[in-house]
């Protein structure tokens, strides 16, 4: 067993990097902020150090059940502070703090010279510290604490650029659409609130987490206490919370918003860590779920549909780390319908070997960001010959997305499908068989939309970068794109950057198989499907077997992804090659930009052609626009529902009925004040008589109006 | 007297016999720098008494049950009770004392002839505040209260200007009229009763008393009133609270502060051993007494300190508010334990006094800490003087405003919790009304205490400031030199450490505080 003080430490160090960083550096010591990096670091390498160990410790069978300590008591529940460690926890903190380490690593490179990169750090070891003391919590009222955290973590670092309007407006977005689901999460623990009498009477702590799946076990003596419909409605109540975060329909459209954050933070939070904490939480209440089929019923479908449905949006964004946004949208969508489907141990496998490959992505897309000085991939193009290096580990970790044996995405996404294919969930066969059909499809989509980002970033000829796309938003009068930088030097990044990728890439090659042998007896030193069994462990009961490697299964999914190569290969490589050398319009680029009155003569002038999807004629149009989700949300249910309606009722409330009533009490009270002042006179004698005066209306008021009410 | 007698009342007797020796050491040594530091280190014996008797009693602070360490037959018999909740206030005491002396090392340079004076009558004060928490029987009871009360006022007199002497003689004549009307009331009540013990009184009282007259005679209704009046100016409540704002403003701060806190809390202790030796028969009596007392206390405090322009007589004024506040708790006491479900919520009511003095202990200190070290600096207590303090003083600026919040009762803060405490109580004990004027107040309060805020943070830099900053500020260049003050700042920071501390691992002490009543004898420990 790990003794607690250092599982406690785990989360304890990012925060103390926090304390001294925002309390000691940031007002005392500004001329050192790059320090603030270096001691993230090291407090997380630490944090990671602790993490294996706790992993390997669990891994060979060690106890570890730590008593909680009660912070509030309140009869039949109590609010505690405790560490839950099992063996989801343990693979959550390996993924938080190795991911978190290399990019913080890679923000010393990409955060570099940015005046406020103390307040970064901070802000990034807030998060950590509450993504990973999220992981350990033990009671649900702790976890929802954490879960708030991250929550405001994630957008402090979303409005990071803060005098970017779009930043702001993206931070506030995520904030409440997040919100949003986290209301059902908060009614599912108030139920169980409200509902401690029955668990004490089990003699279960109804916050506190092993208890409440315990409560949802039929096989406990007396019967489950949270059951039927009421166990379905606390489930639904997570899942809300869940999809939330982890961007699942219809409360997605914040996570693409959320790109205007720094790159690292994207990587980190909107891809490896925060958005599986969604993930996490209908994990950890798995026990729950299980017992609830129309729940997991839910979870399987809206976890398919988000899958295919935000492949279908990755198809058409000219941004790359949207393009990114909505493929992890879709991925997180692949690991929600595994837990509907009943797969427990494979959504989680995903999530670890997402982490690595999404990851490095991110990272990618900001290395290509550092040398074109933007982000939309039309004006990209060519990269490949400047950035040798981003451009193969880029190709490791889209190929590893794709699911090309025998990179790790392969493995999780064959799990996935595999468990939809045989359908032995506790769900109907009719969902299972629904959800295979839309994950098939999301592969297909997926290798598309991957392979067209790899060739629109660096295949064909570079197409101006930055400096084009801001001069062609200023000739067509256009309004300045943000986030965008004239400075394009087209080189490799820096070594500090390159190394945090090749370490994520590593892991998008290897964990999928490492960690999860088939075929052999041990590799390593791992045993086969030791991560299925690992993880499996954890859930209280019924285990699953773990399916052999299904031969059908992997060659319809690898032929799928093939065939999504092939189509982006013949609709952007080839178009695009084909299409006017550049370099040879140079100069009436020159003329173009002279003409317009502007003093570049960086590149030509509008080398794109039409994308290819554009032929696509309405159903383009809608993948465009997003569905319409945003027009919904925005147009309809905020301007018209919500601010006409509702806040033009309190606001009218607010105005005439609680004004008026500050402004009376406010002036009733300076009146009684002026009074008491007056009496207030300084002469002792009157102190004095005061005194005798009150025990004098003491008596007569007893005499006058008082009869023996007691004894 | 037996050794085992001086043991008992030892931590009063080490802490009136450091007094005297530091008046002593005052005429020996020449260095008076010392002073401080010898005050400090011998208020570990006095501590060190405290603990050794807390080890005799079964489960320490955390145990349960009424046990008493004076012997049946012992000469003290009768007059004192060595037990948990005596000495829950004897840590409370010696603590706060230690604090203030620390936070006042540098003040007291400015009092450079009366030094030794000033730590032997603090310390006189303190034993007497000791006494206090443990007498059970009248005489006693009353030789401690003016053995609490007369060294104050001559600290309060101390300094070379007419607001001082006006403090001291307000504080001595108001003092003398009170404690006459305390005398009076237990005279009446020895008369009635034929025992000026606690458990006399109460055994007498259980005789058959007239059902048609509040607390059953009226010659008790009449030491009652006498004696809750009397008590009032120790709590600062009122209708004796008129002497507060003079006092607070006049005197010297180091002493104001123990008087705010530490004072109260005893007058506290004294009303509760009151209240559960001997009265717990009359509870709605009482109870609605004290109920309309902390009203009228609480409003009146607030709203006049809206007026005010000198923080320290602020102060004085959310001082009888907070008054008002605990007393919430200790109408609830009375009310709870007659209630028919076998005195479930006994211990209720008089912990949640406990817990809300431990807070404003914290939080009150705080304040004034702040208030002395910002004093010294910019030679002024006037609250429009306070412009531009955070931006010279950042962290004078921060403690003094957590302190106000803290005030106010805003989470994470201890009082937050004692508030929640004590109104849960009142609601309890069907004293609804009293909590919801109450909550009212707490926002009416919120008023006075973000102006000052308002002021350190957004306006301009005021003259005084300016001043300091130049070093050309009203006070003499012998305390100015001394700014630096380390342990006015370790003080500071200790006390507002305890202040957010207690609004977040407030579970023990609610648990030392339950644990503390339960000597009290009308309380059935849960």
């Amino acid at each position: 067993m790990v003794a607690e003080p250092l599982v406690w430490a785990i989360f304890l160090l990012p925060l103390l990097s926090f304390l001294l960083i925002s309390l000691v550096i940031r007002p005392l010591l500004n001329r050192f902020a790059a320090v603030s990096g270096y001691l993230l670091i090291a407090s997380l390498a630490v944090s990671l150090l602790l993490s294996v160990i706790v992993l390997l410790r669990l891994a060979q069978g060690a106890d570890s059940s730590y008593a909680p300590h009660t912070w509030i008591d309140l009869g039949d529940a109590a609010i505690e502070l405790g560490i839950l460690l099992d063996p989801v926890t343990a693979i959550m903190l390996l993924v938080v703090s190795g991911v978190s380490l290399l990019v913080q690593i890679y923000s010393l490179g990409y955060m570099r010279g940015d005046p406020s990169i103390a307040r970064y750090f901070a802000y990034m070891s807030l998060f950590t510290a509450s993504m990973l003391g999220l992981v350990l919590s033990a009671n649900i009222v702790q976890l929802y604490a954490f879960w708030e955290l991250v929550g405001l973590s994630s957008y402090l670092l979303i409005g990071f650029w803060h005098d970017r309007p779009s930043a702001a407006a993206a931070a506030k977005k995520a904030f409440i659409v997040t919100r949003i689901g986290d209301v059902g999460f908060l009614l599912a623990i108030i139920y169980l609130f409200f509902h401690a009498g029955e668990f004490a009477a089990a003699g279960l702590n109804p916050l506190h987490i092993p208890d409440i799946w315990q409560a949802a076990q039929p096989l406990a003596s007396g019967g489950a206490v949270l059951k039927g419909t009421a166990l379905t409605l606390v489930c639904l109540g997570i899942f809300a919370g869940a999809a939330g975060k982890s961007g699942q329909f219809p409360l997605h459209s914040w996570l693409p918003d959320a790109m205007e954050g720094p790159t690292p933070v994207s990587a980190l939070i909107h891809a490896a860590t925060m958005v599986a904490a969604g993930v996490f939480l209908v994990a950890r209440f798995f026990p729950l779920f299980q017992e609830a089929r129309e729940a997991m019923m839910v979870v399987a479908l809206v976890g398919g549909f988000t899958a295919f449905a935000a492949a279908t949006l990755g198809l058409v964004m000219d941004d790359i780390k949207r393009v990114m946004a909505y493929s992890t949208i879709s991925q997180l969508g692949y690991m929600m319908a595994a837990l509907g489907l009943g797969a427990f141990g494979p959504a989680l496998f995903h999530l670890f070997t997402h982490a690595f490959f999404k990851a490095l992505l991110f990272l990618g897309a900001g290395s290509v960001n550092h040398a074109s000085g933007t982000f939309n991939m039309r004006y990209m193009g060519g990269l490949r010959t400047h950035m040798p290096w981003t451009y193969v580990l880029l190709l490791v970790g889209g190929l590893s997305l794709v699911g090309i044996a025998p990179l790790s995405g392969f493995w999780s996404k064959d799990e996935i499908i595999t468990a939809a294919w045989l359908g032995e969930g506790p769900v109907d066969p009719w969902v299972a068989r629904t959800a295979l059909a839309l994950l098939v499809g999301a592969a297909l989509l997926t290798a598309f939309y991957t392979f067209r980002m790899v060739f629109l970033t660096f295949h064909g000829e570079f197409r101006g970068g930055g400096a084009q796309e801001l001069a062609d938003a200023e000739a067509s009068g256009r309004p300045q794109p943000t986030a965008v930088s004239s400075e394009a030097h087209l080189a490799e990044s820096p070594g500090v950057m390159v190394a945090p990728m090749l370490a994520l890439a590593v892991g998008a090659m290897l964990a999928g198989y490492v960690a999860n042998p088939q075929w052999v007896k041990s590799l390593l030193g791992i045993p086969a499907h030791w991560f299925s069994y690992f993880v499996e462990s954890a859930v209280l009961y019924g285990h699953r077997e773990t399916p052999p490697f299904n031969w059908a299964v992997a060659g319809i999914s690898t032929a799928v992804a093939l065939a999504g190569i092939l189509l982006a290969y013949l609709l952007y490589a080839r178009v695009r090659n084909a299409g006017p050398v550049p370099a040879a319009s140079a100069e009436a680029g020159g003329e173009d930009s002279e003409a317009s009155g502007h003093g570049h003569a960086h590149a030509p002038p509008a080398p794109q052609q039409a994308d290819p999807l554009e032929r696509g004629g309405v159903v383009y149009t809608l993948l465009s626009r997003k569905y319409f989700v945003d027009e919904l949300y925005e147009g309809l249910l905020v301007k018209r529902v919500f601010y006409r309606y509702f806040a033009g009722i309190t606001d009218w409330l607010d105005r005439s009925l609680v004004d008026g009533i500050v402004d009376f009490t406010g002036w009733t009270t300076r009146q009684f004040g002026r009074l008491a002042v007056q009496l207030q006179t300084g002469q002792v004698q009157f102190y004095g008589a005061v005194i005798v005066l009150g025990a004098v209306l003491i008596l007569v008021g007893y005499i006058a109006f008082g009869t023996r009410l007691g004894g | 007297m037996s050794p085992h007698d001086i043991f008992l009342i030892s931590p009063q007797l080490s802490m009136a016999a450091l007094g005297l020796l530091i008046i002593l050491a005052d005429l020996v040594f020449s260095r008076k720098g010392l002073l401080t530091w010898l005050a400090l280190v011998g208020l570990a014996l006095p501590l060190a008494f405290t603990l050794a008797q807390l080890a005799q009693i079964s489960g320490g602070l955390m145990g349960s049950g009424d046990q008493n360490l004076v012997a049946e037959a012992g000469i003290l018999h009768g007059s004192l009770s060595v037990d948990r909740f005596g000495l829950f206030f004897n840590l409370l005491v010696v603590v706060s004392l230690a604090l203030v002396f620390l936070a006042s090392a540098d003040y007291v340079k400015s009092l450079p002839r009366l030094r030794g004076e000033f730590f032997g009558l603090m310390l006189l004060s303190a034993s007497g505040m000791m006494l206090l928490a443990s007498a059970t029987e009248l005489v006693a009871i009353y030789v401690a209260l003016e053995l609490t009360t007369l060294p104050l006022v001559a600290i309060a007199a101390f300094m070379p200007n007419s607001r001082s002497s006006e403090a001291g003689m307000k504080f001595l004549i108001i003092g003398a009229i009170s404690s006459a009307l305390t005398l009076y009331g237990m005279a009446l009540l020895y008369g009635f009763s034929g025992s000026t013990t606690l458990d006399g009184i109460a055994l007498a009282l259980g005789g058959p008393l007239r059902d048609d007259v509040s607390f059953g005679s009226y010659a008790v209704l009449a030491a009652i009133a006498v004696l809750t009046v009397g008590i009032a100016f120790k709590l600062s409540a009122i209708p004796s609270q008129m002497w507060v704002p003079d006092v607070y403003e006049g005197a010297p701060i180091p002493m104001v502060a123990f008087l705010s806190v530490a004072s109260k809390a005893v007058a506290f202790a004294l009303l509760l051993r009151f209240l559960y030796s001997g009265f717990l028969l009359f509870d709605t009596d009482w109870g609605m007494l004290l109920a309309i007392l902390a009203a009228i206390s609480m409003t009146v405090g607030n709203l006049v300190a809206i007026a005010q322009s000198n923080i320290r007589r602020l102060l004085g004024y959310s001082t009888i508010a907070h008054a008002g506040y605990i007393l919430v708790g200790v109408a609830a006491v009375t009310q709870g334990t007659g209630s028919a479900d076998g005195g479930n919520f006994a211990t209720f009511g008089p912990s949640s006094v406990l817990f809300y003095l431990v807070a404003y202990v914290a939080a009150n200190l705080t304040a004034f800490f702040a208030i002395l070290a910002i004093h010294s600096r910019i030679g002024s207590d006037l609250i429009e003087e306070y412009g531009g303090v955070f931006r010279r003083f950042p962290f004078l600026a921060a403690t003094l405003a957590l302190a106000l919040v803290a005030l106010i009762g805003v989470p994470p803060t201890g009082i937050f919790v004692g508030k929640i405490y004590l109104f849960l109580a009142a609601v309890k004990s069907e004293l609804a009304w009293l909590a919801l004027i109450g909550a009212v107040n707490s926002v009416i309060s919120a008023y006075y205490y973000v102006r000052i805020i308002r002021v350190m943070f957004m306006a301009p830099e005021s003259e005084s400031v300016a001043a300091s900053a130049l070093g050309t500020a009203a006070v003499d260049a012998e305390s100015n030199r001394s700014m630096a003050s380390w342990p006015t700042m370790v003080a500071l920071a200790l006390t507002a450490i305890c202040t957010v501390l207690l609004g977040v691992v407030f579970g023990p002490v609610v648990q030392v505080a339950e644990a503390a009543v339960t000597a009290l004898p009308g309380i059935i420990p849960q």
